[in-house]
């Protein structure tokens, strides 16, 4: 049964709730890096080792991080594996550290990571938010290594590196690896899940927030954390002050009606 | 080339050439989430502006007499992003005490900018890009110049899609789609900055 558990975990992130293709989350990233598959690969692949390992650690710190300060507490976490990664790619694999540049820093800043820290990590056990890591990693590794690939073979003709295509007499059209090519194959993607119905964050309706919308999930957008934090603490403090006057009011009760039964006692 | 020439054409570099969302691809989901009204996109845009001169300006700072002369460079990311975050608050408390018509436009925007992936980007790449040179001012004109960029873009996109509201879209793209196709278009218009510089 527990290990069903696990399992299932796993193929929810790669599947039924595929970070990119259905929470369309991560679109920076997805956009910027898949010139080519073998640079998505790579991404994808540092995003799931930096989600495994902060998952991991926030599954496992959950209830010792207190919650009015688990934003700034995931984001430490969260920073020191993509430092981590960071520096281990530029020491093993510099030609990937290269082409991926200024985007692998930009890992913190992933909607991905930090909406799984906050709608999974902080709520389910180190082990089983280690699974869900591996499993929203690889999935999104396998998105925009699919993404990259079309990228690669319309706009280079080449597929890994290898020459297909353009073999057979294909001229590459390099507007898909430059930047409009990127939009396009994306608005096509989703244009073909609208057209088959398949789920997809941004065919919803009613997300509840039309107008500071995200583009997809609002419940699982980084941003909306910060939003949502800021109106707990506003309610916590305004319960708070409602029982403080509450008290007091009651207090005040209280002593009144001490005082007229001690009048009345004097009657 | 003197400072002031060379600060202009950072400038100029920074809001059309390398655009930040239509070449970049940062700070793409307000880009598709804040572009439905003009005046939204704009309140969005000056936002932005706003926050990432400060960044920018306080995390080259911080690099220069901190991380640098400490030989902590590798904890950029860490403290930079902790840096923007708190400035974000701290920009939101003031904002709210002694510029209350300002919050008022502005308050919904500035938390989420804070994951604002643009901001740690400019951030990132001014140390990069001029830690040998005058580091504080380049990076507040590439900041501003980056935010301009942000508000050009994201401003123009709200004004084509409150046009493409009325327009008959073939089911399937409406909605994401379309924007996205837009975007690209966009993007090919900016490729057009690539030669000027």
């Amino acid at each position: 049964m527990s290990k069903n558990k696990y399992i299932s975990t796993l193929t929810n992130g790669l599947f039924k709730e595929n970070p990119t293709f259905v929470l369309m989350l991560g679109m920076c990233p997805t956009l910027a890096v898949t010139t080519s598959a073998i640079n998505g690969l790579g991404m994808g692949l540092s995003t799931t080792v930096v989600l495994m390992l902060s998952n991991f650690f926030i599954g496992c710190l959950r209830n010792v991080i207190p919650d009015k300060v688990r934003i700034p507490a995931y984001i430490v976490i969260i920073a020191s594996f993509v430092t981590v990664v960071d520096l281990l790619l530029q020491a093993y694999i510099p030609s990937l550290y290269e082409s991926l540049g200024i985007y692998i820093p930009l890992i913190v800043v992933n909607c991905i990571i930090f909406g799984r820290a906050e709608s999974f990590a902080g709520k389910n056990p180190g082990l089983l938010s280690l699974f869900d890591g591996i499993g929203m990693g690889l999935g999104f590794t396998g998105a925009i290594t699919i993404i990259g690939l079309v990228r690669e073979l319309l706009g280079a003709g080449t597929f890994f590196g290898i020459e297909v295509l353009t073999k057979i007499g294909y001229t590459p059209a390099s507007i898909f690896i430059m930047a409009p090519g990127a939009f396009f194959v994306l608005s096509v993607l989703t244009a073909l899940q609208n057209k088959l119905k398949a789920p997809s964050a941004t065919n919803v309706e009613g997300s509840g927030c039309d107008q500071i919308a995200c583009g997809g999930n609002c419940s699982t957008c980084g941003g909306s954390v910060f939003v949502s934090n800021k109106g707990m603490i506003e309610k916590a403090k305004a319960e708070a002050d409602a029982k403080a006057a509450a008290e007091k009011a009651a207090k005040a009760a209280a002593a009144k009606a001490a005082k007229e039964a001690a009048s009345k006692e004097e009657e | 080339m003197n400072v002031v020439t060379e600060l202009i054409l950072v400038l100029i570099s920074a809001a059309l050439v390398n655009n930040v969302i239509l070449s970049q691809f940062l700070g793409l989901c307000p880009f598709l989430g804040v572009s439905k009204k003009v005046e939204t996109a704009a309140g969005m845009g000056v936002a932005v502006i706003f926050v990432i001169t400060i960044a920018s300006a306080v995390c080259s700072a911080i690099y220069m007499f901190i991380l640098d002369p400490l030989d902590l460079t590798y904890l950029n990311t860490i403290v930079f992003i902790l840096v923007i975050a708190a400035l974000v608050q701290l920009v939101e408390m003031v904002l709210k005490k002694s510029m209350p018509a300002l919050y008022k436009a502005l308050g919904v925007y500035l938390p989420l900018i804070t994951t604002n992936c643009a901001v740690l980007g400019v951030a990132l790449t001014n140390v990069q890009k001029y830690a040998d040179g005058n580091l504080m001012l380049f990076s507040i004109f590439n900041g501003a110049g980056t935010a301009i960029g942000f508000t050009i873009a994201i401003v123009l996109m709200a004004s084509i899609r409150e046009r493409i509201e009325h327009n008959d879209v073939t089911k399937s793209f409406r909605g994401q789609p379309i924007v996205l196709v837009t975007a690209g278009l966009m993007a090919i218009a900016f490729c057009g900055f690539a030669g000027i510089i």
